[in-house]
């Protein structure tokens, strides 16, 4: 029974995956594009500055893919295989929570899981570390920057499984609707602890060396010798549209994926439990 | 608050133990997925100093709330 939910995870996981691709194409790919523009006036700026100065230009890099292979065929296969890892991950944990989580239908167990999915695995690491669109993020700190993000998304993971074993636990003694209240503000303030421990990304030391103190690597206004903005901070509107529509794409793909496999488990499980009862 | 009918609910357990390679086998390769997809070439890197993979998916790298450069 268990191959067979995974094989459903995957396939579900696909499809969900294919959705929320279509969804970047037609609402993404044009940010991502004003993004890209920004970043190359804004050297074009810089190279302007440069040569003022007398600084010698840096040599142009050569890029790997089009913008036209990274905007269609990158995105659409980064996205399709994330729903199909997504999708793996989610059919290990439903198999697991069956019959493990009190009396709960497989539909709703299919979208509660997909909950929990977007929970600990996007939104809460996203409060702390949200999504950027290019020429946002330093190259030299990506390590820092990965690692930190691995363990938002590590951390949440912990303390909402933990939130699960707690509410359980809780259950018999309060009652299901506040052993639930008292797990989650557990897993809230929790998250919000490890929120308030890591470090902003604009205080990473290599940050604070070359742009004094700022809270985030956004880029702020380009200013000559004399201190005339010759080239403006990042547009505020064009983020805010990226990271909502990063929202956006996530809650699809995790949407769609607890919507396709509850009925196709829940086929599963009838036919498993029938098999059981003739056998 | 309607109490739900045990054969519409999810009373069946499976043993986990002898399900245990399954599970674990597709975690791993989720694992493995999700890391070429968001995190190889940039922070660390399997293949050396090689960029295809990140260039490839940059996009949905970006979208999918991984840091990029």
């Amino acid at each position: 029974m268990e191959k067979k939910l995974v094989l459903w995870g995957l396939v579900s996981g696909a499809l969900a995956g294919l959705l929320a691709f279509v969804f970047a194409r037609i609402f993404a790919e044009p940010q991502i594009q004003a993004a890209i523009d920004y970043e190359t006036g804004r050297d074009a700026a810089q190279e302007a500055l440069n040569q003022a100065a007398g600084i010698a230009p840096e040599p142009a890099e050569s890029e790997l893919f089009s913008r036209a292979i990274q905007a269609n065929l990158g995105i659409g296969l980064g996205m399709v295989l994330f729903g199909v890892a997504m999708g793996a991950l989610f059919a290990v944990v439903y198999t697991v929570c069956l019959g493990r989580v009190g009396t709960v239908r497989p539909r709703t167990l299919a979208m509660l899981v997909a909950g929990a999915g977007l929970l600990a695995i996007y939104l809460t690491p996203f409060v702390k570390y949200p999504a950027n669109p290019p020429s946002i993020g330093h190259p030299d700190t990506i390590g820092d920057r990965g690692g930190l993000y691995l363990i938002m998304v590590l951390g949440s993971i912990v303390f909402l499984v933990a939130a699960v074993w707690l509410g359980r636990r809780l259950a018999p003694n309060l009652g299901n609707w506040n052993a639930s209240l008292v797990a989650g503000a557990a897993f809230v303030v929790a998250s919000g602890i490890l929120m308030a421990i890591l470090p902003p990304l604009g205080h990473l030391s290599a940050n604070v060396a070359e742009y004094g103190m700022q809270n985030t690597e956004t880029p702020q206004p380009l200013t000559d010798p004399a201190g005339h903005i010759v080239f403006p901070g990042f547009p505020a509107d064009s983020l805010f549209e990226f990271r909502l529509y990063s929202v956006g794409a996530q809650i699809i793909l995790w949407g769609a994926l607890g919507l396709v496999f509850g009925p196709l488990a829940e086929r599963v499980l009838r036919r498993g439990r029938a098999l059981a009862a003739t056998g | 608050m309607t109490a739900i009918p045990a054969d519409s609910s999810t009373p069946v357990v499976l043993p986990v133990s002898k399900a245990v390679l399954w599970l674990a086998g597709t975690t791993v390769l989720a694992l493995i997925l999700y890391y070429f997809i968001g995190i190889d070439q940039g922070a660390t890197s399997v293949f050396g100093n090689d960029m295809h993979v990140h260039e490839f998916v940059h996009d949905a790298r970006h979208f999918l709330g991984f840091p990029c450069h």
